[in-house]
């Protein structure tokens, strides 16, 4: 994968999207042979590496009982991000302010989606990894995600993405790999 | 060092904001651990010079029963909706994350802790004359028992079996504290002179070398957790 590329991971269930995007992460061990995540190799680099990742999964990363800003000041901070930095992604991604204050387990389902997404966001990552990522949102919060792929990758980072809805999907990624039992073909 | 140390504090806040907002700690547990003192009372109530005596140990039980709970609920908050990974992806060092979560224990089982020496001062008529010795014996075996709890509390964070494992851990592990403390705080209420401070070297070794440890430690428990 290149620089400001947005690669569409496909497959059917149990192929191994999840599993890949988790090993690209440094979520899940490399067992055997060799993974290069932004020019360095994960399994000397695991710490650093991650630090340049963001990742997106079926999980909100969120903690339920903090409120949507609260949520957003920790990751954000946690990642050398500023509050505001928070904030901006909260209005980018289209999250009401009356929500700001609010538990994350007072959400819906599609607002605790995009105020995951915003965590993930604030931090810039240069690869982003997203699993399904327009599961669960409206018509409008799955055209802002594909604009902020589109941005993302405009400004030199790499996405790549597992998705069902191809039709959406093709049409924003400039690549498709697909993979099956494991194996990219 | 200065973004170390706000790392450190960054999750503290964090964990004693998660607190004040789920209040498990003030609304159930704090409840569970008054609710043993007063059952020990009625047991042991009709035989006052019992009481008297085992005060310092019904005391130490009581804090290491609801430290479990405490913990209990520390980590499955953590092992929530994929937070674990977000905590390896989110650049906060591994000690930073181990420290912060002790300090927020510390900080909730102190108030605990307050509460309880209030609720044996009133239930079971005892005065507190060794003040200064009590004091910094609660502060070393608080410690012990945040660092210790929070080292298996992540060993046991993402087990199903995680509610009835962590005691099982924990409690045989804290033993030592549970003797040192109660002896400690015999020797408080008695307020004798001496003797206490070997007690307080004992509860400030065992803190310290968990806290080292769990420093150490923290990193490849958070990746198998």
């Amino acid at each position: 994968m290149h620089h400001g590329e947005i690669v569409l991971l496909r497959g059917p269930n149990g192929a191994g999207k999840t599993t890949l995007l988790k090993v690209c992460a440094g979520l899940v061990p490399v067992t055997s042979g060799t993974v290069e995540v932004l020019g360095r190799d994960l399994t000397r680099h695991r710490a650093a590496v991650r630090r340049r990742v963001g990742m997106l999964g079926h999980a909100t990363f969120l903690y339920e009982d903090l409120t949507v800003t609260e949520n957003l000041d920790f990751w954000s901070r946690a990642a050398g991000a500023t509050r505001d930095d928070g904030r901006a992604a909260l209005v980018r991604l289209g999250v009401a302010e009356r929500l700001w204050d609010l538990p994350v387990r007072a959400l819906s389902t599609g607002q605790r989606r995009r105020v995951s997404f915003a965590s993930m966001v604030c931090r810039r990552p240069e690869l982003w990894l997203l699993d399904e990522p327009h599961a669960g949102l409206d018509a409008d919060g799955r055209d802002v995600i594909d604009e902020l792929m589109a941005e993302a990758a405009s400004v030199g980072a790499t996405v790549l993405f597992a998705s069902h809805e191809l039709d959406r999907a093709e049409g924003i990624a400039h690549r498709t790999v697909t993979i099956s039992g494991g194996v990219i073909g | 060092m200065a973004d170390y140390l706000a790392q450190i504090r960054l999750v503290l806040v964090k964990d004693l904001r998660l607190e004040l907002r789920s209040r498990i700690a003030l609304g159930q547990v704090l409840p569970f651990a008054v609710l043993v003192l007063f059952l020990f009372a009625f047991a042991l109530d009709p035989d006052g010079d019992v009481l008297e005596v085992a005060t310092p140990g019904l005391f130490w039980v009581t804090v290491l029963f609801s430290a479990v709970l405490i913990l209990q609920r520390t980590f499955a908050l953590e092992a929530d909706d994929g937070v674990l990974d977000a905590l390896r992806l989110s650049g906060l060092a591994p000690s930073a994350i181990f420290l912060g979560k002790v300090s927020a224990l510390v900080v909730q089982l102190l108030v605990l802790e307050a509460v309880l020496a209030v609720g044996v001062a009133v239930l079971y008529d005892v005065t507190f004359s060794g003040i200064g010795l009590l004091v910094l014996v609660a502060l070393s075996a608080t410690v012990g028992i945040a660092a210790s709890g929070a080292i298996y509390g992540a060993l046991s964070a993402r087990l199903k079996s995680r509610d009835t494992l962590l005691p099982v851990l924990l409690l045989p592990l804290l033993a030592p504290v549970l003797i040192s403390a109660t002896r400690g705080f015999e020797i408080g209420l008695r307020h004798e002179a001496g003797g206490g401070w070997s007690w307080i070297g004992l509860l400030s070794v065992f803190a310290l070398a968990y806290l080292a440890l769990g420093a150490v430690l923290f990193r490849p428990l958070l990746e198998d957790a």
